[in-house]
């Protein structure tokens, strides 16, 4: 059995915190590029050209891109025939993260509670999901969230009679509501079915798909197409400030569900889509 | 229409501006978010005084990352306003002028706007690398223990606006919905 010292773990979470906060991943920047060709406003044209100009800035000056560099969501699939050696997993997870806050200049923007909201100073703890896998390699994904986009994401209990309709509804609502709040242009991923939080868990793990790639499942991926161009025709614009680009992409992600229940999720991310991806 | 103004605004510089003007500010401006406002709000419940002087002043909504070394700041976005808005009336009477987020405000807050001939202005989500540039200088004046929370005085030069809610209450978000 591969063993793997989670001393391994902490120092790529430590790295991926720093490189996710200063450089977009390819697609995301390519998307913003795009879309200035799809702007009919000129605020909006203007606005796209600045986020284009900060992502240059980000990564020649090491400056984050954006000042919220998120609370840390960290996904880790483990392989079942991986032993990991040197200690506890997640606190090697939160070791990564207080070390790629502190050294890499990052923001600390978590309380240790909800209600007495004391900041903890060095970002932790993250927010965590294990999944275990086939082989003996260990994925992770370190996707630092922001909080203007994340105050907007709604959950849905829909009733299965509401059907596709319903769930297209409950989306351009959620859009709606966040306009110019959630930074606009965005990136919406949407979970449809599963339980409460399954389906949570669905719109977070749609935000990482990479912008332009459909879901493989004919209707989904026709939903998806058209919940996109009725989000780019609210009018809402980058900024919020009106134009075309609205959203950059939606990802749909579904799972099987109770005969009682549709449950629909909405995560919005800004334009700001960090994630970064290493095995080991 | 492109201005370039300085900061503090001027009684007769707030009440030019129209929602949709594009506007350069430079001059000083203090920066504010939640902790602040919510430590702010309890001075005045107890009867002390603000840590600046609110009379004409600008605040900022904004928390920065740490500042390299060499640097004034790190990046400097702002956050969503909205989150300020049950304690930004009492700020506006008492003869604060400017703010600047991002996001939508309270009719309350607009109320408070033209009641004080008061201005909103936003400042691109997401660009805080690209406004960092724009910060001249950067330095805690109060509440240091809040960390990205304190209060800065800011040093902005050609900082990059966009008028959201003018004086007399026109409110750029809502008209580029209703144009729709």
């Amino acid at each position: 059995m591969r063993e793997l010292n989670v001393e391994k773990i902490t120092q790529a979470v430590k790295e991926m915190c720093i490189e996710a906060n200063h450089f977009l991943s390819p697609d995301m920047n390519e998307a913003i590029k795009d879309s200035k060709k799809r702007e009919e406003s000129e605020i909006g044209k203007k606005i796209l050209s600045q986020l284009e100009e900060n992502l240059k800035i980000a990564k020649e000056d090491m400056i984050p891109i954006c000042q919220d560099t998120g609370m840390a969501v960290v996904f880790v699939k483990i392989g079942q025939d991986v032993h990991l050696v040197g200690g506890n997993v997640t606190d090697a997870v939160n070791e990564g993260v207080k070390e790629g806050y502190t050294e890499g200049f990052l923001r600390k923007s978590v309380v240790n509670d909800p209600i007495i909201r004391e900041n903890t100073k060095d970002n932790t703890p993250a927010v965590i999901h294990y999944e275990m896998v086939e082989g003996e390699n260990v994925e992770i994904t370190v996707a630092p969230k922001g909080f203007g986009s994340e105050n907007m994401s709604k959950i849905y209990m829909l009733k299965p009679a509401e059907g596709i309709e319903g769930v297209k509804a409950a989306v351009l609502s959620a859009v709606k509501d966040a306009g110019p709040n959630a930074c606009p242009p965005m990136v919406l991923g949407v979970g449809i079915g599963g339980t409460f939080e399954k389906c949570a868990l669905l719109a977070k793990k749609a935000l990482l798909r990479p912008i332009g790639k459909h879901s493989e499942i004919a209707y989904v991926k026709d939903l998806e197409e058209e919940l996109l161009e009725k989000i780019n025709n609210l009018g809402i614009g980058p900024g919020g400030l009106g134009g075309k680009v609205t959203a950059l992409s939606v990802s749909v992600e579904t799972y099987p569900t109770h005969i009682a229940g549709m449950p629909v999720a909405v995560n919005i991310c800004c334009h700001v889509n960090r994630h970064v991806t290493r095995t080991l | 229409m492109e201005k370039h103004l300085t900061l503090p605004l001027s009684k007769e510089d707030a009440e030019s501006l129209k929602a949709g003007d594009y506007v350069y500010l430079s001059g000083e401006m203090y920066t504010a978010r939640d902790a602040a406002h919510k430590r702010m709000d309890e001075a005045l419940n107890d009867n002390k005084s603000l840590p600046i002087n609110i009379e004409g002043t600008t605040i900022y909504y904004m928390g920065p990352s740490p500042a390299r070394e060499g640097r004034p700041i790190g990046s400097a976005g702002p956050t969503t306003a909205g989150r300020m808005d049950k304690y930004t009336p009492r700020l506006l009477d008492m003869g604060l002028r400017c703010m600047i987020g991002k996001g939508k405000r309270t009719e309350a807050v607009k109320e408070a706007i033209v009641r004080n001939k008061a201005v909103y202005f936003a400042a691109v989500g997401g660009a805080g690398a690209l406004l960092s540039k724009a910060i001249v200088s950067s330095d805690v004046v109060a509440y240091e223990d809040l960390g990205t929370e304190a209060i800065r005085k800011l040093i902005v030069k050609d900082f990059p606006v966009i008028v959201v809610i003018d004086s007399l209450g026109n409110n750029l978000y809502d008209t580029v919905m209703k144009e729709v």
